[in-house]
C-alpha cells in the first residue's frame, strides 16, 4: 500500500510537471465540447431552392409564395430552364430544384390532381431527406387550401385526430442527445491515449527496466498507472457536465452520482484498453496508432453519431463488446430519460465485466513481458 | 542542394516506417476497416421499430389498428397495456421506442361527428430517430384511416422528388469522400508530427542539425515517406469502395489524385507546426489529435451537414483544410465536376499550403539552430 503511494506520488508529479500537456488534457477537451457540440447537428434551417415556373400562373406562384413565407425555402433564383437550374445545383448555389410544369393550373382545375417536380442535392444526405419531407408537407397543405376554394362545399373532416408528442425532448433539440455523447467521447480519446502511452514511454526512456529490478508487483503498477488518469478522466467528465448543464441547458433527470458510478466503472475499461495496448507495444507511436484504431472503431459503432438499431443485426452483436456504447447509452438514458440504477443494470454489468478482464490481461501481459 | 544526403534521409524513414509491421499494418488496413464499417455497418435509416400499445378498452377499431402495427414490416408490437403508466419504464430502459395510446371508446368515436382521439407518445431524445419514427406511424394511421372511409374528394398535388447525386442516400458514399481526407489527415499531420517530436524527445534532432542537412531537407525527407503511404491508402480506400460498396466514380481520378496531394500537403504542414511547438510525444499527439483529426470529422461536413451548424460556427469551418477538401472529393466523385466548378476550394487549399509550409519551414529553424 506505501509503494503504492509513493507510485502514485510520482506518476502525478510526472503528470503535472508537463504544463502544456495538462492544459491540453483539461482545456482542449472543454473547449472542443463548446464547439463540437454546436456542429453536430442534422437540423436543417434554409434550403435555396431554384425555381422552374413552366405554367406561370395564380395557383403556381402561389406554391412557390407559401415554400418561400414558411421561411424553410428560400429562393435561390428562377427561370423557365431546368439546364439553368442545374447550373446552380452544380455549383451550389442552389440545393434543390422546383419544377412546375405547364399547364399545372389547368390540370389542377380539371382532375382536382397535378405533380410537381422536385430535384434535390443528396451530396449532404440526410438534410436532403428533411427538406423533402418539409416540402412534401407544405406542398400537401397548400393543395388542402386549394381544395377548400374549389370545392367549398365539402367537407373534409378527419376520422383519426392523431396527435403526438415527443418525450424527452419536446424541442426535438439535438444538441441534448449530442453533447453528452461527445463528452464521452472526448473523455475516452484523451484518458485511453495517454493510458496507451505511459508504459511505452516508460520503456522508451528505459525507467521500465529500473522499475522491474525493484519489488514492485504486477498489480501495484498497473494499479499506480492507472489511477492517476482515472481520476483526471473523472475530474474531466465533472467539468464536463458543468458545461453541459450551464452553457448547453442539457436537461438532467437522472441522479448524478448514477453517471459518476457508471463513469467509474466504463474508464476502468476503456483505460484498460490503453494499458493493454501499452504492454505490447514498443513505441509510443506505435501505441498512439493501434489505440487511435480501437477508439476509431469503438466510436463509430457505439452509437454516438448514428443509432445501433439501424445497424445490421451482426454489427449489432458485435456492439455489445463495445464499452462505449454501454456508457453511452446510460449516460443518455440517465440525464435525458431518468432512468434509475434498475433501468441500466445490464450495461452497467457489462461494463463492470469487461472492466474485469481487461485489467486481468493488463496485468498478465505485464508479468508475462518482465518474466 | 545536396541530393544525395536527401535520397539517405529518405531511405532512412522508410526503413523506420517499415520496420514497425504493427503500425504500418494497422495504417494500412484503417481505411479499409473505415470503408466497411461505413458501408456496412453505419446507417441511418430506422427499422424495426418496437411499438408499446396502450388501449383501456380494447375494441374492433383498436385491435384493427394494433394488427396493422403488426403487421407492417416496419414495426413490432412490443408491448399491449391497458395504461399509460407502463410506458415510462419501456421508455427508461430501451424496450420501446413509440406509444400508440387510444382514447378510451375509440372505435365508437370513429364514425361520429368529432374524430377518435390517439396519441403518439415517441421516445424523441434521439430528435431525427424520434421525428422519423412519428412519420412512420402517422402513415400506418393513414393508411388504416383511408381504409375505413370513403375517398377522399379533394385535390392532391403529387410531389415527385429525385435525389440527385445520391439517389438511394446510401452513407457510404457520402462517406467515403469524407473518409479519404480524414485518413489524408491522420497518416500526413499525425504521424509527421510524431515522428518528427520522436526524434527531439531521443535528442537524435540535433545530429541531424550537425549533419550537412538543411531544415528543408530534414522536413522533406519526413514528409516523403508518408506522403507516399498516404496515396497507397487513399487507393486501397477508394478500390473498396468502387469495387466493394460500388461507390460511383464520376469525374476524373487524376484531379482527386492531385487535390489530395494538395490536402496532403497542407496537413503535412500543419503536423511540422505541431511538432516545432511541441516538447514531447505526448503532447504532440494530443496537440494533432485534437487540432487537426476532431475538427477534420466534426466541422469539415464528414457527418454533419456545414448548413445545420449556427451560423457563428460557419465561418470557424472555413478554417479547417477537411472542410474544402471534401467538398472537392464530393465533387468529383459524386457529381463529376471537375476545376470550373471546383477552382475556389482549390484556390483556397492551394493559399493553405502555402501559408502554412512557409510557417512550418520558418518555425523549425529557430529550433534547430
Amino acid at each position: 500500500m506505501r509503494t503504492l503511494r509513493f507510485l502514485l506520488r510520482k506518476e502525478f508529479l510526472q503528470i503535472f510537471r508537463d504544463r502544456v500537456m495538462v492544459l491540453q488534457m483539461i482545456m482542449m477537451p472543454m473547449v472542443q465540447l463548446l464547439i463540437l457540440s454546436s456542429a453536430a447537428t442534422f437540423e436543417v434551417k434554409s434550403a435555396r431552392m431554384y425555381v422552374v415556373d413552366l405554367d406561370q400562373s395564380r395557383t403556381s406562384r402561389g406554391l412557390v409564395q407559401k415554400l418561400q413565407s414558411s421561411r424553410r425555402f428560400v429562393a435561390a433564383g428562377a427561370s423557365p430552364s431546368m439546364a439553368l437550374g442545374n447550373e446552380a445545383m452544380l455549383a451550389r448555389t442552389a440545393g434543390l430544384i422546383i419544377r412546375i410544369p405547364a399547364e399545372f393550373e389547368e390540370e389542377l382545375v380539371r382532375t382536382h390532381a397535378a405533380k410537381v417536380q422536385l430535384v434535390l442535392n443528396a451530396e449532404d444526405g440526410a438534410a436532403a431527406g428533411v427538406t423533402q419531407s418539409y416540402a412534401a408537407q407544405i406542398i400537401a397543405a397548400y393543395a388542402h387550401e386549394l381544395g377548400a376554394e374549389l370545392t367549398p362545399t365539402a367537407r373534409f373532416a378527419p376520422a383519426v385526430e392523431v396527435r403526438a408528442r415527443g418525450w424527452y425532448n419536446a424541442d426535438l433539440d439535438y444538441r441534448d442527445y449530442m453533447v453528452p455523447g461527445i463528452l464521452v467521447q472526448l473523455v475516452t480519446v484523451v484518458g485511453t491515449l495517454l493510458t496507451a502511452m505511459n508504459i511505452v514511454r516508460e520503456k522508451e526512456l528505459g525507467t521500465l527496466d529500473q522499475l522491474s529490478v525493484t519489488p514492485l508487483s504486477q498489480g501495484t503498477f498497473i494499479a499506480a498507472k492507472l489511477i492517476p488518469l482515472w481520476m483526471i478522466a473523472l475530474l474531466e467528465l465533472a467539468l464536463g457536465l458543468l458545461v453541459a448543464r450551464f452553457v448547453f441547458h442539457v436537461p438532467m433527470l437522472g441522479s448524478i452520482p448514477l453517471v459518476f458510478g457508471a463513469a467509474a466503472l466504463y474508464l476502468i475499461a476503456a483505460l484498460g484498453i490503453g494499458l493493454f495496448v501499452s504492454t505490447l507495444a514498443s513505441t509510443q507511436q506505435q501505441a498512439m496508432f493501434v489505440t487511435f484504431f480501437i477508439i476509431m472503431v469503438y466510436l463509430l459503432m457505439s452509437g454516438l453519431f448514428t443509432p445501433v438499431r439501424s445497424m445490421p443485426e451482426w454489427a449489432q452483436w458485435i456492439t455489445q463488446v463495445n464499452p462505449v456504447k454501454h456508457f453511452v447509452w446510460i449516460i443518455r438514458a440517465v440525464l435525458l430519460k431518468g432512468a434509475g440504477v434498475g433501468d441500466v443494470l445490464r450495461p452497467l454489468g457489462a461494463l463492470a465485466a469487461f472492466g474485469v478482464v481487461v485489467l486481468a490481461l493488463a496485468v498478465r501481459q505485464y508479468g508475462r513481458r518482465v518474466g | 542542394m545536396n541530393t544525395v544526403a536527401l535520397r539517405a534521409f529518405v531511405i532512412k524513414e522508410i526503413r523506420h516506417i517499415l520496420r514497425d509491421r504493427q503500425t504500418l499494418t494497422i495504417l494500412l488496413l484503417m481505411p479499409l476497416v473505415q470503408v466497411v464499417l461505413f458501408g456496412f455497418a453505419l446507417r441511418s435509416d430506422v427499422r424495426n421499430i418496437r411499438v408499446a400499445i396502450v388501449d383501456p378498452r380494447p375494441d374492433y377499431a383498436t385491435l384493427a389498428l394494433q394488427e396493422r402495427f403488426a403487421g407492417s414490416r416496419r414495426f413490432q408490437v412490443v408491448a399491449i397495456g391497458r395504461t399509460t403508466a407502463a410506458v415510462e419504464p419501456l421508455f427508461r430502459r430501451g424496450d420501446a421506442d413509440v406509444a400508440v395510446i387510444f382514447e378510451p371508446g375509440f372505435g365508437s368515436h370513429l364514425g361520429g361527428v368529432e374524430p377518435a382521439q390517439l396519441l403518439l407518445a415517441v421516445d424523441a431524445s434521439d430528435p431525427n430517430t424520434g421525428t422519423v419514427i412519428q412519420s412512420y406511424a402517422r402513415a400506418v394511421i393513414a393508411s388504416y384511416e383511408a381504409d375505413i372511409t370513403e375517398p377522399d374528394r379533394g385535390v392532391r398535388i403529387v410531389t415527385v422528388a429525385r435525389m440527385r447525386f445520391n439517389p438511394t442516400l446510401e452513407s457510404v458514399n457520402l462517406f467515403v469522400p469524407g473518409l479519404i481526407a480524414l485518413v489524408l489527415t491522420l497518416v500526413s499531420a499525425l504521424m509527421t508530427a510524431i515522428s518528427l517530436s520522436r526524434e527531439k524527445e531521443r535528442g537524435t534532432l540535433e545530429v541531424l542539425l550537425v549533419s550537412p542537412l538543411r531544415p528543408v531537407h530534414i522536413i522533406v525527407g519526413k514528409v516523403l515517406p508518408y506522403l507516399v503511404l498516404a496515396f497507397a491508402n487513399v487507393l486501397t480506400a477508394l478500390l473498396a469502395a468502387v469495387l466493394v460498396f460500388h461507390v460511383p466514380f464520376r469525374g476524373s481520378l487524376l484531379l482527386l489524385l492531385a487535390e489530395s496531394v494538395l490536402y496532403a500537403l497542407v496537413s503535412l504542414a500543419l503536423g511540422v507546426l505541431i511538432a516545432a511547438r511541441t516538447t514531447s510525444q505526448r503532447t504532440a499527439m494530443l496537440g494533432a489529435m485534437l487540432g487537426t483529426m476532431l475538427p477534420s470529422t466534426l466541422l469539415s461536413g464528414m457527418i454533419f451537414p456545414i448548413a445545420s451548424m449556427p451560423s457563428w460556427l460557419t465561418p470557424v469551418t472555413t478554417i479547417v483544410p477537411a472542410r474544402w477538401f471534401i467538398v472537392v472529393a464530393r465533387g468529383i466523385m459524386l457529381k463529376g465536376v471537375s476545376l470550373p466548378h471546383l477552382w475556389r476550394e482549390t484556390l483556397v487549399l492551394l493559399l493553405m499550403a502555402i501559408v502554412l509550409m512557409a510557417a512550418a519551414v520558418r518555425s523549425f529553424k529557430p529550433r534547430l539552430a
